[in-house]
C-alpha cells in the first residue's frame, strides 16, 4: 500500500514554545491512525500542522512522495486532498446542510453543480443527515452538526480525513452516534487520522495507535501493543489514569 | 396656527414639497449604497493576509495608512463642514465646477464609507474563527473564503447597523442646503421664506421626514427577516425521497 502521508523530522514552536519535537510517523493508504495523549501534548497542533493550518518551523511532510513544504507547491490545492473534521464543527453558518457540503465541490474543485449536488446527497446519506438537507447549522443538535461535518469533508472526496477530537464537545447521548458513522467510514477503507480520548473506540477501530506526551511520538504500534503491552512508562502512566 | 393653513401650505406647495422629499431620499440612498460598498472594501482591504513579498507588503502598509486617515478625517469632522469643504474647494483647488446633486451624493457616501469601514471591520471581527480555519481546510483562497463565507455572514450582521446609517442619512442630508442642494429642507425654507409660515411649513417637512424613514424602516426589516432565513426547515421524508429517485 502506498503511503498517503509521510512526515519527517517534524517541529513546530510558537514563539520560543516547542510544541513539537521531530515528529515522524506515515499513514498508508486505507489506514486508521488514532493519536492519544494527554491535553497539551501537541495532538491538535501535530493534525493542523499536517494540512498547514499551522506552518511547521522545521521538518519535511510528504503526500504521496511529495515534499509539499518545497516552494511553488500549491497548499489550497493539497489541502482539498485532506478532509478535516473539527471539535466545534465549524459548519458555514450561511449555509444550509446541503450547501455546506456542495460550497467546496462547487467552488474550489469546480466541480458541476449537479455533479457536486449528487456526491453531497450521497455522503449525507452516509451520515444519516440527507433528510435534514434544507436545515441551517443552527437548527441541528451537536451530533447532527458533527455528522454534517463529516459530509462536508467527504464531499471534497479527499485521499485522508483529520479529525481532531470529533466528539469532545458532544453531550454524552450524542457521542455514540458520531462514532458509529467513523466505525463505518473506518469499514469502508478510509485513511483516517483521528485525534480521540475515546480509549474503547480507539482500540476498536484504529489498525494504529499514536501515543503523544510533551510534543513527542512516545509510542506508536498495533492497538493491542500499546493497549496490552506498552513499552514506555508515559503510556502506563496515561493508560491508567485514561 | 389653524388647520387650515396646514392643509393650504399643502395644497400649494406640495410638489415642491415633494421634489424635495424625493432628492433627500435620492441621495440618502445613494449615500447610503455607495457607503457600504466603501465600508466594506475597505473591510476587506484590512483583512487581506501579510504577504511574503516585501513590495507587496509595504504597498499594502500604504494603503491601510491612507484608509485611516480617510476614515479619521471623515469621521472627525462634522458633515456640515466636509460640505463646505469639498463644494468649495473642489472648485478653488481643482476648478471642477460640481454638481450640487453630485456633490451631496459625493459627501454623504464618503461620509457614510468611513462609518461603514468601521462597522464592517467589526462585522469581520466577529465572526468565529473556526469559519475561516474551515473554509481553508476544504481549500478556499482568501478571496473565496471571504466571498463564499464570510462576508454573507458579515452582511447580514451588519443589516441593522446599515439601517440605522440609512436613516441618519435621510435626516443628516438637511445640513446639504449650505450648498444650495435642493433637498427637503431647503425647499421648505423656500416655502417658508414665501409664505412666512415657518411653523407650518417645517411641521409638513417633519411629517414627510417621519414618513420616509418609517418606510425605509420596514422595507429593511423585511430584509433583514429575509437574510435570517426559514425560522424552520422542512424534512424530507423517505417517501419523497423515494419517489425522487424513481422520477429521475
Ligand atoms: N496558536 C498557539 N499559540 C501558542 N501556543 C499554542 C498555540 N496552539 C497551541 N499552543 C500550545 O501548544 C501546546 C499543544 O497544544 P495542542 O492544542 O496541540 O494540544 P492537544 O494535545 O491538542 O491538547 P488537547 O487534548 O487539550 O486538545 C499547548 O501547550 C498549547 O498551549
Ligand atoms: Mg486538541
Amino acid at each position: 500500500m502506498e503511503n498517503i502521508i509521510d512526515i519527517m523530522h517534524l517541529n513546530k514552536s510558537f514563539g520560543s514554545h516547542e510544541v513539537l519535537r521531530d515528529i515522524n510517523f506515515s499513514v498508508k493508504e486505507g489506514e486508521v491512525v488514532c493519536v492519544i495523549g494527554s491535553s497539551g501534548s501537541g495532538k491538535s497542533t501535530l493534525l493542523r500542522c499536517i494540512n498547514l493550518l499551522e506552518s511547521p518551523t522545521g521538518g519535511k511532510i510528504l503526500y504521496k512522495g511529495q515534499d509539499i513544504l518545497d516552494q511553488g507547491h500549491n497548499l489550497n490545492t493539497y489541502r482539498t486532498h485532506l478532509g478535516m473534521v473539527f471539535q466545534q464543527f465549524n459548519l458555514f453558518n450561511n449555509c444550509d446542510v446541503l450547501s455546506n457540503c456542495m460550497v467546496g465541490p462547487i467552488k474550489v474543485l469546480k466541480r458541476p453543480k449537479e455533479e457536486a449536488k449528487e456526491v453531497a446527497m450521497k455522503y449525507l446519506k452516509v451520515v444519516g443527515m440527507d433528510r435534514y438537507k434544507n436545515a441551517r447549522p443552527h437548527q441541528l443538535s451537536g451530533g447532527q452538526k458533527q455528522r454534517v461535518a463529516i459530509a462536508r469533508a467527504l464531499s471534497m472526496q479527499p485521499d485522508a480525513l483529520l479529525f481532531d477530537e470529533p466528539t469532545s464537545a458532544l453531550d454524552p447521548e450524542m457521542v455514540g452516534e458520531v462514532l458509529k458513522v467513523m466505525k463505518e467510514l473506518a469499514n469502508l477503507g478510509l485513511t483516517m487520522i483521528i485525534v480521540t480520548h475515546e480509549m474503547e473506540f480507539a482500540r476498536e477501530v484504529s489498525d494504529r495507535i499514536v501515543f503523544m506526551d510533551q510534543g513527542i511520538i512516545v509510542e506508536d504500534g498495533k492497538p493491542e501493543e500499546v493497549f496490552n503491552q506498552p513499552k514506555n512508562e508515559r503510556t502506563r502512566a496515561f493508560l491508567q489514569r485514561a | 396656527m389653524s388647520l387650515e393653513w396646514f392643509i393650504e401650505i399643502i395644497v400649494n406647495n406640495w410638489p415642491m414639497f415633494l421634489r424635495g422629499a424625493w432628492m433627500t431620499l435620492l441621495i440618502a440612498t445613494v449615500g447610503t449604497i455607495f457607503g457600504a460598498l466603501i465600508g466594506l472594501i475597505i473591510g476587506i482591504i484590512h483583512t487581506i493576509p501579510k504577504s511574503k513579498s516585501r513590495i507587496k507588503r509595504v504597498f499594502l502598509k500604504c494603503v491601510s495608512i491612507i484608509l485611516s486617515v480617510y476614515v479619521e478625517f471623515f469621521r472627525g469632522t462634522p458633515m456640515i463642514v466636509q460640505a463646505m469643504v469639498v463644494y468649495f474647494g473642489s472648485d478653488l483647488i481643482f476648478h471642477i465646477d460640481m454638481n450640487r446633486t453630485f456633490a451631496a451624493m459625493f459627501i454623504v457616501s464618503v461620509n457614510t464609507g468611513a462609518y461603514m469601514a468601521e462597522i464592517v471591520r467589526g462585522g469581520i471581527i466577529s465572526i468565529d474563527n473556526g469559519q475561516f480555519e474551515a473554509a481553508r481546510a476544504i481549500g478556499m483562497n482568501h478571496w473565496q473564503t471571504m466571498v463564499h463565507v464570510v462576508l454573507p455572514q458579515v452582511m447580514r450582521n451588519i443589516l441593522p447597523a446599515t439601517s440605522n446609517q440609512y436613516i441618519m442619512n435621510i435626516k443628516d442630508t438637511s445640513v446639504l442646503n449650505v450648498i444650495g442642494v435642493t433637498e427637503l429642507f431647503f425647499q421648505t425654507k423656500t416655502i417658508a421664506g414665501n409664505n412666512f409660515r415657518y411653523f407650518e411649513s417645517f411641521f409638513v417637512a417633519c411629517i414627510l421626514y417621519m414618513i420616509m424613514n418609517i418606510i425605509v424602516t420596514q422595507i429593511l426589516r423585511y430584509f433583514e427577516r429575509k437574510l435570517a432565513g426559514n425560522a424552520t426547515y422542512q424534512l424530507i421524508d423517505n417517501q419523497e425521497m423515494l419517489r425522487g429517485q424513481k422520477a429521475s
